[in-house]
This record gives C-alpha cells, sequence and structure tokens, in this order.
C-alpha cells in the first residue's frame, strides 16, 4: 500500500497543470472572498446624517454584539441583598416581550446583568448576560433576585410562598449595582416570502404591566429611578407608582443581535465564500487525476502493476484528499484575516468567534474539500468521464447551496436541500448560534443550517463513502 | 455543409448523446416540478416552473464541451483537422449541430416543465399568455446560449473537466458571491453581467421593474458571453497547433 501511494503522489506531482490547478485553488478562495466586501460601500446614514457604516452595535460581556434597550425602574444596591416583587401577566404582547426584576452592573449599555421575568408567550425565564437563557414554569406571579456577592440566585413562585430556585449564576458585578424593575418588547416583525426574496414589515412595540408587593433587602438607596436604558427612544416609556404598586411602559429588548441576510454584521464564514471557487479548481483536478488514466490508457499499467483495484482508488483517495486538505486548510487560514480586513475597513462589525469555532471552520474546510475531492475520484472512477464527473459533482455540492441561499427558495425547500444533498457539509463552516429565546429567521439564507456542523459534514461523508464502495465493486467487475 | 454532417455523424454514433439529451429533459423538469410544488404565495409561477433550467444547464455544457473535448481527449481532432483544415469551418459546425441538439432538448424540456407546472401550480398557468411565453421561449434560448458558451470555453481550454469546471463556475459562482455584496449598485451592477442571473431574468413574468434587468437584454447579455466565449476559441484554435 505504501508503494503504492507513492506511486500516486508521484503521478499526481509530476503533472503541472493539476499542480498548479490545486495551488490556484488557494488565491481563488481569497480574491473571490475579498470580492464580497470590495463591492460594498455604503451610501445610506443614520437619523443625524452620520453614515451608518462603521457603527457598530453595542457588545455585551463576552464580546457578542447586542442589544440592550428597556425601561429600567431602579435603586442602588451595595453589597448583598434581594429584590422580590408580584408581576402581573403581560396582555397581547410579543412572545418575548419582558417583564421582572433585574440586577445589573450599570445602568451603561452591555453591562452585565442578570434577570428573573416573565415574557409574552414563554413563561416565565432567567437570563443572563444577553446569551444565556434558563427556562421556568408557564405560569407567571411572584419573582426573586438575590445577590450574594457575585451569585445570583432566580427563583419564581406562584403565590409568594412556595418557591422554586431557576438557577444560580456567577457573574462579574461590583460591590454597587443597579437593581429593580424593568419591561422591555422587542420589534414586531413579519416576515413575507416569495420567489423574490424575504420582505420583513414591523416597527417597534411597547409592553406594559404592573409590579406589586415589591420588596427589597439590604442596603438600597431610598428612590426608585426612572431610566430609559440604551437612550431616549421616543416611544410612550415611563413608570408611576400608586400605593406601592408600579406601572411600567417599556420597549427594546434585552438580547444578542442574530445575524441575518443583508445586516452588517459579518461571520467567519461570510469570508469563505471563496471557497466555492477553489473547491471548483479542486474538484476538476481529483476528477483529471482519475479520467486521464482511463482516457490516456494508463490506467492498464497500472492496473497491470497493481492487480488489486480496490487498492488503487483507495492510494488515489489518500493522496487527492491529502493534497485537497491542505489546499483547504491554508486557503481558510488565509481568506479569514484578509477578508475581515477589507469588511472593517469597509465599515462592517465582525461577530466575535471563539479561537475553538475558528479552528473548527478552518479544519473543516480543509476537511471538506477532502471528502468531496474523494467523491470526486469515486465519480470519476465510476463514470469514467472528466465532464460528466465534474459536472455531478458540482451539481450535488455547489448547486444546492446556490438555490437555498443565494436564490429565491422559500424556506422549507432551502432547508431540505441543505440537509440531503451534499451541501449540508456547509453546516461545518457555521459559526454563528440560534438563540431559542430571540425570534429571528434562523433559515440557510441568514446562515443557519438545519444540521449541526458535524452532522452536516457526516452527510457529505455518507455520499463518498457510497460512491467509494459502488466505484469499487465497478472497477472489479469492468474491464479497464 | 460537409464539414457539419460530419459533426452530426459523430454526436449521433456516440451513444452517451443520446442520455445527455434525456437527461436536460428528465432534470430540467424533475427540479421545475419540485419548485412549483413548493411555491409561495406571491411567487412567479413561470419561474418556478421553469427552475430546472439551472440544473438542466449543466447537463447541456457537458454536452457542449463533449463535442469539443472529448476530440482532444482521443485524438480524433487530429483527423477532424485533417480531413477539414479551417478550424473555423469546424468551430462554426460543432457549435451550429451543438446549439441545434440543445436547442430541441431545451424545447422538449421546457415544454415538459411547462405542462408539469401547468397541472402542479394552483390556477395553472399556459403558453397563450405572452409573459409566460417570453419565458418558455427565453429558457430555450438560454439553454441554446449556454451550449454555445461551453464550445467556446471547451475551445480555448481543451480537457473536458477543466473546460466544464470553467463553465459552471462561471454560471453558478457569480450569484453566490453577489448575495454577500452590500451594496445594492454593486450587487445590481454585478446581477447584470453574471450570465446566469442576467439570463434567467427572461424567466420572470412578474414585477418586471424589480428585476436587476430586463427580460431580453438579460439574455443579451448572455449572448455576449457566448459570443466572446466563440471569438477565444475561435482565435485559440487558429492559434494553436492541435
Amino acid at each position: 500500500m505504501k508503494h503504492l501511494i507513492h506511486a500516486e503522489w508521484t503521478k499526481f506531482r509530476t503533472v503541472r497543470g493539476w499542480v498548479v490547478g490545486m495551488v490556484v485553488a488557494i488565491p481563488l478562495t481569497v480574491l473571490i472572498g475579498l470580492l464580497g466586501p470590495a463591492g460594498s460601500s455604503f451610501s445610506c446614514s443614520g437619523p443625524n446624517g452620520q453614515s451608518c457604516a462603521g457603527q457598530t452595535p453595542p457588545r455585551g460581556p463576552d464580546g457578542t454584539p447586542v442589544m440592550d434597550a428597556f425601561y429600567f425602574v431602579h435603586r442602588t444596591l451595595t453589597g448583598d441583598g434581594s429584590i422580590t416583587a408580584r408581576v402581573a401577566s403581560l396582555e397581547d404582547a410579543e412572545p418575548w416581550a419582558k417583564a421582572g426584576v433585574i440586577v445589573k452592573r450599570g445602568t451603561e449599555v452591555g453591562s452585565s446583568y442578570a434577570a428573573v421575568m416573565t415574557t409574552g408567550a414563554n413563561g416565565v425565564r432567567m437570563q443572563y448576560d444577553f446569551t444565556e437563557d434558563l427556562a421556568g414554569p408557564r405560569e407567571t406571579g411572584w419573582l426573586r433576585l438575590s445577590r450574594k456577592g457575585n451569585t445570583l440566585t432566580g427563583a419564581t413562585s406562584p403565590d409568594g410562598r412556595r418557591w422554586t430556585t431557576l438557577g444560580t449564576v456567577q457573574l462579574a458585578l461590583g460591590e454597587r449595582v443597579e437593581a429593580g424593575m424593568f419591561v422591555s418588547s422587542p420589534q414586531h416583525v413579519e416576515r413575507e416570502e416569495t420567489f423574490g426574496g424575504i420582505s420583513e414589515q414591523g416597527g417597534p412595540t411597547t409592553a406594559t404591566t404592573t409590579f406589586g408587593d415589591v420588596t427589597t433587602d439590604g442596603d438600597w438607596s431610598t428612590r426608585w429611578q426612572g431610566t430609559e436604558v440604551g437612550g431616549a427612544s421616543g416611544m410612550d416609556n415611563g413608570f408611576t407608582e400608586n400605593d406601592g404598586e408600579f406601572t411600567i411602559t417599556g420597549h427594546g429588548d434585552i438580547a444578542p443581535i442574530v445575524q441575518s441576510a443583508g445586516s452588517l454584521g459579518r461571520t467567519v464564514e461570510s469570508a469563505l465564500i471563496g471557497v466555492f471557487a477553489g473547491l471548483i479548481a479542486v474538484l476538476v483536478v481529483a476528477t483529471m487525476f482519475v479520467t486521464s488514466e482511463h482516457r490516456r490508457g494508463l490506467i492498464r499499467t497500472s492496473f497491470a502493476a497493481n492487480p488489486r483495484r480496490g487498492q488503487l482508488l483507495a492510494a488515489k483517495a489518500v493522496v487527492i484528499g491529502g493534497v485537497s486538505f491542505v489546499v483547504g486548510v491554508v486557503s481558510a487560514a488565509l481568506a479569514i484575516p484578509l477578508v475581515e480586513q477589507l469588511e472593517v475597513a469597509k465599515g462592517f462589525y465582525l461577530f466575535p468567534t471563539s479561537a475553538w469555532t475558528e479552528v473548527r471552520v478552518i479544519v473543516g474546510t480543509g476537511l471538506l474539500f477532502a471528502v468531496a475531492a474523494v467523491l470526486a475520484v469515486a465519480v470519476g472512477t465510476l463514470l469514467r468521464r472528466g465532464a460528466g464527473t465534474v459536472t455531478a459533482v458540482i451539481v450535488g455540492i455547489v448547486l444546492p447551496y446556490l438555490l437555498a441561499v443565494a436564490s429565491v427558495l422559500p424556506t422549507g425547500p432551502a432547508e431540505l436541500l441543505t440537509a440531503i444533498t451534499p451541501a449540508a457539509a456547509f453546516a461545518i463552516q457555521q459559526s454563528v448560534r440560534e438563540y431559542p429565546q430571540v425570534s429571528a429567521s434562523y433559515t440557510p439564507v441568514d446562515g443557519f443550517f438545519p444540521l449541526s456542523p458535524a452532522g452536516g459534514f457526516a452527510v457529505l461523508c455518507a455520499y463518498a463513502a457510497v460512491a467509494v464502495v459502488v466505484a469499487t465493486l465497478a472497477m472489479r467487475k469492468r474491464d479497464a | 455543409m460537409t464539414a457539419l454532417h460530419a459533426e452530426w455523424t459523430k454526436v449521433r454514433t456516440v451513444p452517451g448523446t443520446a442520455w445527455l439529451l434525456l437527461g436536460v429533459v428528465a432534470l430540467t423538469a424533475g427540479l421545475g416540478a419540485l419548485a412549483a410544488n413548493a411555491m409561495p404565495t406571491g411567487g412567479d409561477p413561470a419561474k418556478s416552473a421553469l427552475m430546472g433550467v439551472a440544473l438542466g444547464q449543466a447537463v447541456v455544457a457537458v454536452l457542449a464541451v463533449a463535442a469539443v473535448s472529448g476530440e482532444y481527449g482521443t485524438g480524433m481532432i487530429h483527423t477532424t483537422f485533417t480531413a477539414v483544415p479551417r478550424r473555423l469551418t469546424v468551430l462554426a459546425a460543432k457549435g451550429s449541430v451543438t446549439a441545434a441538439l440543445s436547442m430541441t432538448a431545451g424545447a422538449a424540456a421546457v415544454l415538459t416543465s411547462v405542462a408539469v407546472g401547468d397541472a402542479l401550480l394552483p390556477g395553472g398557468f399556459s403558453l397563450a399568455d405572452g409573459p409566460v411565453l417570453r419565458a418558455a421561449a427565453g429558457s430555450v434560448l438560454y439553454l441554446t446560449l449556454i451550449a454555445l458558451l461551453s464550445v467556446g470555453v471547451a475551445a480555448v481550454v481543451r480537457d473536458a473537466a477543466a473546460a466544464v469546471g470553467v463553465v459552471l463556475g462561471l454560471l453558478y459562482l457569480t450569484p453566490i458571491v453577489t448575495s454577500l455584496v452590500a451594496d445594492p449598485e454593486w450587487s445590481a451592477r454585478l446581477q447584470k453581467l453574471s450570465p446566469m442571473t442576467a439570463g434567467l431574468a427572461v424567466q420572470a413574468t412578474i414585477n418586471l421593474d424589480q428585476q436587476p434587468i430586463g427580460p431580453w437584454q438579460g439574455l443579451g447579455v448572455l449572448a455576449l458571453w457566448a459570443a466572446a466565449a466563440l471569438l477565444a476559441g475561435a482565435a485559440t484554435l487558429r492559434l494553436r497547433d492541435a
């Protein structure tokens, strides 16, 4: 087997066109990736006439772009303490309208917090630091948040006597925090899908509810203060107090910003759009690596030298898979920093990605190239025709992505295509995360694949495995 | 004329041709049926019923590339050029035969798609309707132009796998890249230049003012691409040894 791999490596290495094709895949990936941001300039302007380019949304404690706008009725709490309140349910509100008690590092946007809340349609929740969400019971009633050092405990009760703990979290809060009651209500969005694309309509909403039996424990400042966190909104927000009963109206949302098509945010995978160009180059070389042997009759020499035909296919797969893996990793590792640099210069903001996710995306691109190349080798062995093989593989991998993501298919078929075709493997490049606590469109167009990164990649692997098995059987039965 | 006859005989006697022609019809109508079935309310019926053209064009590209690259692969091209030393005559004959075949297969594919779409779409639609007729006829012409584009590219690139890679890259990559271009002006410019997006604008029957380019102008853009590819192919055939 070792000498076979060596033989195949020599074949690959000594055909100049193949080596050039593989190497060209790298700049192709980078340059096509640069086209996206290069062709983007902003002519729009914000409310005060400033350019909307370069405007970055506020960021949460971990760097995630966030929305942090709500009506806050608060007092300063020094040291340990707790707040308890009875909250009336939110009537006719957005599903993710929120009302509850909150402890926040300060009133500045994006600062660390923990909150226990009732929602429009999602029951009682405990949320903290924008991205984290713990579900509680459906019925609303009493809410309590207590602080002991940097440990916050949320609890809820239907009657004010029997309490259920929702969660205990550790947050980096200072000695003095702002704590109290809040109300928020996100944008109302109606999505309409047509073959021309997706149109969204909607507008800001407000929610109003009452808080009663508010009790505090610990060292609190004396006066309740109302603040529109996130700046004056022009909406009809505010609060009134009457016999210890607070009526609060608020709008906005306390949540992570979810990446969507057409937003000014860019993700790691958007820097990798050129991967399609590089992939096509790799697939062409991988195909030629097999079909040219059949065309030139070299396959008879190869079979004479090694009559075990399955081994020959395996050796070819190892060599071309290995080369393609390296090409994929290098392409992605070069494209990501270069494209992101241009994106920032053009005024996009980047969604932060953990180092581990970035490594997964880069190595994943290499794996995607490798397995796609093996698929091309197997299909090429079966069909023995260059044009047919390249077409079959490109139509299998690139066309479904095009139809689902860059085209006009409605969400249902788009999700089906990115789940059952080899294009499912692009899930391995997805860095954005779905948040169950944010209503947004999590469709392939917005960068959300129906399968997990590993699951999507497994779909491509399954196609390649079946193709290799069928090709091996065909090669054994057929004369060369 | 003899060159034309020779090319026709070559294409006719290769067993793959019939399968490829059948493939154009089956894949175009098949994807069209799926898309028509999934069409949301307010969608463009002609555009969804004819969506299969996006898939069928790949088979047309294989057919056209094989007509040129196949001869380079087997060395037949030497015989061909010995018999017909005027290389442009060979290219013209190959282009004509491939275009005629693609047009025939395209017509069959489009007619099947229209019939399937008529059966599946709520309310149905028919060729008697002006815009639908334009979409159908335009789709046939689109497939024919893709064949000519592929012949030109194959004459330049020679290798079958590489030629198909170039053609499909040209067709499929531009819409993917365009989807990431945030500036509407640039995006519209790219859509007008992209052979696939511009060419398929001919399928639009509703909201014509929202299309990046007019139906016939879009097909014209693709015709320019095909002409450029054929010119490049002719030039390389003249200047290069076979």
